[in-house]
């Protein structure tokens, strides 16, 4: 059944990829929709299986490495975790794969695309199915190379291409952290196994390694290594650059990889390894301290954006800063559940996004486009579902883990709780905004497109809007349902050993006991986020404009970004062309060619030109030459030596 | 005064001489160079007589026969190589046949 669900896909991507040409367009989509839905319906089922065991079960399928101390199998592990995950991925995969039949119809290579997004799912069952860290790895990578290969799926766009080096260079960062983590936890524990490694977490918390010549607490040291990993697939602030860059790539991507399920890995492998970043409490800290930063930096540069995917870019990067700082306040269940139904609401949003996009003849720029929601109402209610579900406004699926996990982070307590929690509110007062923005822009207002493209707006197919359906159930229901389980009094049942919450760090039990007042806050912000936006875009449409020129100087800085890219550009970009460009051109031009093979070839040209002109071709020059040889012969013999 | 050895090798010395700078100086005829070679050749047999006769053996004097033959034929081919020369290259200025030069 489990080989099933992992296995499915990478079946299906290898038929289309590689037999594509051969059972066509129609052929493909069919092979690969069909086994995404079957790897799914066996997933949901398998998830059910999992509810009742009580111990994670472990599947091996084959040795990988044996080598000496070095033992890793490939495996498939499931438990709570994995499971969620599973029914995660597999549901949203297999929505976005039919939606992509509706989407990408008029592209011409379609086996390819469908055959890379099977790949990718491939890859993220394996992430997370593993059992040992090697084999996560192996997924973490294998979603990267996905995409990367989606993301620059449109090669002939130098855009699409620079997008997708961009974000295979920054994730590389990440994954060189991850990579060092790997070895930390192997030095310290000398084994790769979850089970063996999270066995032995309690007993290193006072062991140190020598790091880079510091003596440094060698858990914290690894989790923080492991962190950075989850940074650069996640996202987060400092590594975030490339996911607003690759909105370059076609929108169903962006829904499957770069919202639902790739970059949320990292979030997966915060609550993975629980049991060690449970022993660590400093890296937990930092964890609460980075998501926090990031879901407010991310919801500030959304509100300025005009590229309808960025917005909804930058919305995934503060949920995901959610995400993460409700982990580093040991929310694990809360993370997890954001994760899980921001995986439906987000997807949404991003689909709906891409059905505008398709109706308004790939035109992304909102400010191009208003009063909309007559011409394509399915979408534009969807497009309500998914955003009332962000903003967290009940009964939306994003309103119950969204609130815990601004609650928990009040009820943890710690310095980092309170501070998440201040940014948390205040991001949800920017998330109502920015995303009442997007409605009212695109769907509202004066039309601001052209005569000819008006011409061609028209509702999605229902293979594109049936997908939006499903999901847009989920959006709504999938919190009222998953509460109990996720977070609420099923939860230690529901999660039974995955997670693990140490007794006194047990901040999602202490959410119901908050002031009330407290609890409510980020509530009446998101509506009043939603109230300003409605007065600022619908009532008074000249407030924005004269906001902007009002504070020019911090519109500008939120429109670039808070020049982030600017200042890697400086930093790192130009640096390494520079050192690029003078290795290049002085290292191996100058030196290495001018004194190698070019000067080596230079002077026997030399001597040979200065040689040849001794031969002047006259004939008296040789017979003299002649003389002179005679001559000093004669002389060599005849004078006595 | 008898005209001894000496003379005779001096005699071919100079004449020698010339022929070699009749080669290096001239810069305008072919012909001069092979008339130049001829006089070297006469130099030599001057000195070959010249010497049978002081040593009494007739060897070198027979010797001078030869060379004059060989000459001879030297001359002849030498002088057939720069006609079909002139039919190919329109000249024979010594200036001119340089194709050789690197």
């Amino acid at each position: 059944m489990v080989v099933a669900v992992v296995f499915l896909p990478l079946l299906a991507a290898i038929i289309a990829g590689f037999f594509g040409r051969v059972i066509g367009d129609r052929g493909s989509q069919i092979v690969t929709c069909g086994a995404l839905a079957l790897s799914a319906i066996c997933g949901i089922v398998l998830f059910h299986g999992i509810m009742e065991q009580t111990v994670p079960q472990v599947q091996t399928l084959a040795t990988w490495i044996a080598a000496g101390g070095v033992d890793i199998a490939w495996s498939l592990r499931l438990d709570t975790l994995s499971g969620v995950m599973i029914l995660v991925v597999t549901i949203v995969s297999t929505m976005v794969h039919v939606y992509s039949i509706g989407y990408m119809a008029h592209d011409h290579s379609i086996p390819r695309f469908m055959a890379y997004l099977s790949l990718f799912t491939f890859f993220m069952l394996m992430l997370v199915t593993a059992n040992d860290f090697v084999q996560m790895f192996f997924g973490w990578e294998g979603v990267g190379l996905a995409s990367y290969l989606l993301i620059g799926f449109w090669y002939d766009r130098a855009t699409a291409d620079a997008a997708a080096i961009k974000a295979f260079v920054v994730n590389r960062i990440g994954d060189f952290g991850f990579a060092l983590g790997i070895f930390a936890v192997f030095v310290i524990f000398g084994s790769l196994d979850f089970d063996t490694v999270f066995g032995k977490a309690p007993g290193t918390v006072h062991t140190v390694m020598n790091f880079l010549g510091w003596q440094v607490p060698a858990l914290t040291l690894a989790c923080l290594l492991l962190f950075v990993g989850a940074m650069g697939k996640s996202a987060q602030l400092g590594l975030h650059t490339w996911l607003p860059d690759a909105m370059e790539g076609p929108t169903p991507v962006s829904a499957l990889i770069h919202a639902a399920t790739m970059v949320t890995a990292g979030v997966y492998m915060v609550a993975r390894l629980s049991p060690m970043f449970e022993y660590a409490p400093m890296a937990l800290g930092f964890v609460g301290l980075i998501g926090g930063t990031t879901c407010m930096f991310a919801a500030t540069i959304g509100m300025a954006q005009n590229d309808i995917k960025r917005v909804i870019a930058y919305s995934t990067c503060s949920q995901l800063g959610y995400m993460f700082f409700a982990a580093g306040v040991s929310a694990y269940g809360a993370a997890m559940f954001h994760l899980f139904t921001h995986a439906f609401f987000k997807a949404l949003l991003f689909l709906c996004a891409g059905s505008v996009i398709h109706a308004m003849s790939d035109e992304q720029d909102m400010r191009r486009m208003g009063g909309l929601w007559r011409k394509i109402p399915y979408t534009y209610v969807l497009m309500w579902i998914g955003s009332l579900s962000l903003c967290g406004i009940p009964p939306f699926s994003g309103y119950f883990s969204k609130d815990l996990i601004i609650s928990a982070a009040w009820a943890s307590g710690s310095a980092v709780g309170r501070y998440s929690y201040c940014l948390g509110t205040f991001t949800a007062f920017l998330t109502a905004f920015y995303s009442w923005r997007l409605i009212i822009m695109t769907f509202h207002g004066k039309p601001r497109y052209e005569a000819e493209t008006a011409h061609h707006v028209h509702e999605s197919p229902w293979v594109m809007l049936l997908p939006l359906f499903v999901l847009a159930a989920g959006a709504i229901f999938a919190g009222y349902f998953g509460d109990p389980f996720f977070v609420g009094e099923d939860r230690v049942a529901f999660w039974k050993s995955a997670i693990l919450v140490l007794p006194g760090h047990d901040s999602v039990g202490h959410a119901e006991d908050i002031p009330a007042i407290i609890a409510r806050l980020p509530l009446i912000a998101a509506f009043a986020g939603i109230g300003v936006a409605y007065w600022a875009y619908m009532l008074q449409p000249g407030i924005p404009g004269k906001v902007a020129i009002h504070f020019r100087a911090l519109y500008l800085f939120l429109l670039n970004k808070w020049y982030f890219d600017e200042l890697y550009d400086r930093l790192f970009v130009r640096t390494a062309f520079s050192l690029g460009d003078g290795l290049w051109k002085t290292g191996d031009g100058t030196l290495i060619d001018g004194i190698g093979p070019d000067g080596v070839a230079a002077a026997t040209r030399e001597l040979a030109r200065e040689a040849s002109r001794l031969q002047t071709g006259y004939v008296y020059h040789y017979a003299f030459a002649m003389l002179i040889g005679v001559v000093a012969l004669i002389t060599w013999y005849l004078v006595p030596r | 005064m008898t005209i001894g050895l000496s003379h005779y090798l001096t005699v071919a010395a100079i004449l020698f001489t010339l022929g070699i700078f009749g080669i290096f100086l001239n810069r305008k005829n072919v012909i001069i160079i092979l008339m130049s070679i001829e006089l070297m050749l006469l130099a030599v047999n001057i000195n070959f007589v010249a010497f049978s006769v002081v040593l009494h053996d007739l060897v070198g004097q027979i010797f001078a026969m030869f060379v004059l033959t060989v000459a001879a034929a030297e001359a002849a081919i030498g002088l057939a190589i720069l006609v079909v020369y002139f039919r190919n290259r329109g000249t024979i200025r010594v200036e001119d046949i340089r194709m050789m030069k690197g």
